[in-house]
């Protein structure tokens, strides 16, 4: 392959029932940025069926370019015909960088495209950058300049490793969620809008939608909350999260959850922090009843202020709390709830 | 029926995090372990083989010691085990593991192979779709439920606020979280037989169809450029008081960053 060939930083703008997911607009922030380093531009490609409309929403968060591949057989994700689409943009549109979300969508589409078009993919990237590679000149070895460097954590959020795609093309990445910023929305602005068709051709891969079962949506995306009143194995029962949620209430915020309340069944999954659930920073994050398992702190430890309430004394939640407190969730968390009451009514 | 489920061991991150003193991970104090969500996987296909009497066969690409955890897997009830161990594998990013054990799984006869969504070391989950792609099969990803109905299988696929149930004509790779299910113990005779057991062992050159440009680390499209230890937050303040002067610490504390 001619690497020179490859122009552009491209993103998948993920939709679900014709709705864009915010990854969309958080992976055109940070293509932003990667396309100023390179003198280059910034496309969103869309897929689905009947989404004309959506061009221009990611053309308001900043795409330069807008690619629609609209076909009835991309109404609900599939796999093998979502895998063709993108793999054509990427043929024959040939962007140098080509960014996914890493949700439950883009972690299955990322490998199977990268595979289809033989390039690398790095996973559930957390931050990108446009370096050289190798970072230090090494003798007698070239270094190349303007390469993606790609910076993600693995052994559950315990090391960082940067990653590098220096020989194929397009250096791939899927991102996750909630960690990149989004630009402001530009009400009016006009992206260039192109209609591509890739003729996608039904095979052996297609399987058959039998059923869409929606979860009881909570009210409010943990992602967006900017107050987040958490509570894991120590609230002790799912009555007993009654005394979080009024605290989340008169803070105006949300009742997130570990892991360990999502398997005993006493919460939702789309409410579970963590590498397996959702990653949030939020301004503030009540980590009650939380022991503060690795695979917890990873989906929140970059919340503005962390507040936890334990009873444990050598619970790992401590580490990485800024303001940790030994003891009773039972008597704390009502008497807080009073207390900021008491405050917010004197205002 | 012939199902293959694709294993890993794996150094145990959950729980058994252990640390050096400067702060990097003390992989020799942690053990190794069956990757969970792929111990989910084999589970789902034990189950298939007791209701259907299916074989099951496990394969996996790694270090001689992998040998362990195949016996494992017998003891739980797996028919066959193959090891795919070779220096020239080493190294591989998830392009050249999936082109490998791609290759392996040619040797095989298959109607449905089963690999864990992701790997609790690497957090890629890129190597079951990309064997899929390799092999030209549908891949269904984040199965929550799998029942295996004539020449198809059923699959409930989780997102994040819904799950679609899929209809997928075999032969297919399924990748499984470790919700699906409760793995199985297993039992003493089961141990017994798995160590008289013959695991099979394949080197590069029992693998067909596999160009050496895919393979190890030189055939790894993405490398590495640094890998460091994670800068953890430092920990905060933290204080035991008794409830009501934690109430008024925590009022404090939100006062003087504008909380409230």
């Amino acid at each position: 392959m001619s690497l020179e060939e490859y122009k552009g930083v491209a993103i998948f703008a993920q939709q679900v029932d014709n709705k864009l997911s915010s990854i969309a607009f958080e992976l055109i922030g940070k293509a932003h940025e990667l396309a100023k380093d390179l003198g280059t531009d910034v496309t969103a490609v869309v897929l689905g069926s009947g989404i004309a409309n959506l061009a221009d929403e990611l053309s308001e968060y900043g795409a330069d370019k807008v690619v629609v591949i609209d076909d009835p057989v991309l109404e609900t994700y599939r796999t093998e015909p979502y895998a063709q689409a993108l793999a054509a943009y990427i043929n024959e549109y040939k962007p140098e960088i080509m960014l996914v979300g890493a949700t439950a969508i883009g972690r299955d589409l990322g490998p199977t495209v990268s595979a289809r078009v033989a390039t690398g993919l790095t996973a559930d990237c957390t931050s990108l950058e446009i370096g050289d590679f190798p970072l230090q000149a090494v003798a007698g070895k070239e270094q190349k300049h303007n390469q993606l460097l790609m910076t993600r954590p693995a052994f559950g959020g315990n090391t960082i490793a940067t990653i590098a795609c220096p020989d194929n093309r397009p250096q791939m990445a899927t991102v996750r969620p909630g960690v990149m910023q989004k630009l402001d929305k530009q009400p009016g602005r006009k992206a260039e809008v192109i209609n591509f068709n890739p003729e996608i051709k039904e095979n052996n891969k297609f399987v058959e939608i039998l059923n869409v079962v929606k979860n009881v949506a909570s009210t409010v995306d943990i992602m967006d909350a900017k107050i987040l009143v958490s509570g894991g194995r120590g609230v002790g029962s799912p009555e007993n999260f009654k005394i979080l949620d009024d605290l989340a209430e008169v803070l105006g915020g949300t009742v997130s959850c570990s892991r360990a309340v999502v398997d005993s069944g006493w919460k939702p999954k789309d409410l579970q922090v963590g590498q397996t659930g959702k990653t949030v920073r939020p301004n503030v994050y009540f980590a009650i009843g939380i022991s503060g398992a690795i695979q917890h702190t990873a989906g929140m430890e970059e919340s503005d202020i962390i507040i936890a309430i334990n009873k444990d004394d050598t619970a790992p939640i401590f580490d990485v709390a800024d303001y940790g407190i030994v003891g009773d969730l039972n008597k704390i968390v009502p008497a807080l709830t009073e207390a900021l009451k008491a405050e917010l009514a004197n205002k | 029926m012939n199902i293959v489920v694709c294993i890993k061991q794996v150094p145990d991150t959950k729980g058994g995090v252990k640390f050096n003193p400067d702060g990097t991970l003390d992989r020799a104090a942690m053990l190794a372990i069956m990757n969970p969500d792929d111990k989910a996987g084999l589970e789902a296909a034990l189950r298939i083989k007791d209701a259907t009497g299916a074989k099951v066969t496990v394969v996996t690409m790694g270090l001689p010691k992998a040998d362990d955890m195949l016996r494992e897997a017998l003891a739980m009830g797996a028919d066959e085990a193959v090891l795919i161990t070779d220096r020239r594998l080493g190294g591989a990013d998830t392009w050249a593991t999936s082109s490998t054990i791609a290759a392996g799984l040619r040797n095989l006869d298959y109607d449905l192979i089963i690999t864990g969504r992701q790997a609790i070391d690497g957090d890629t989950a890129q190597v079951g779709p990309q064997i899929a792609e390799h092999l030209g099969l549908p891949v269904i990803s984040y199965a929550e439920d799998i029942k295996v109905e004539g020449d198809s299988v059923i699959v409930q696929r989780q997102y994040e606020d819904r799950y679609h149930e899929i209809k997928a004509k075999m032969p297919c790779l399924i990748t499984a979280l470790s919700e699906l299910n409760e793995p199985r113990y297993m039992t003493p005779g089961g141990v017994f037989d798995a160590f008289d057991k013959e695991v099979t062992v394949w080197g590069r050159d029992d693998l067909k169809d596999l160009d050496d440009a895919n393979i190890g680390l030189a055939g790894s499209p993405t490398k590495i450029a640094k890998a460091s230890d994670k800068v953890r937050k430092g920990a905060g303040e933290k204080v035991a008081l008794d409830p009501q002067e934690s109430v008024n610490y925590i009022v404090s504390k939100l006062k003087e960053k504008h909380v409230i």
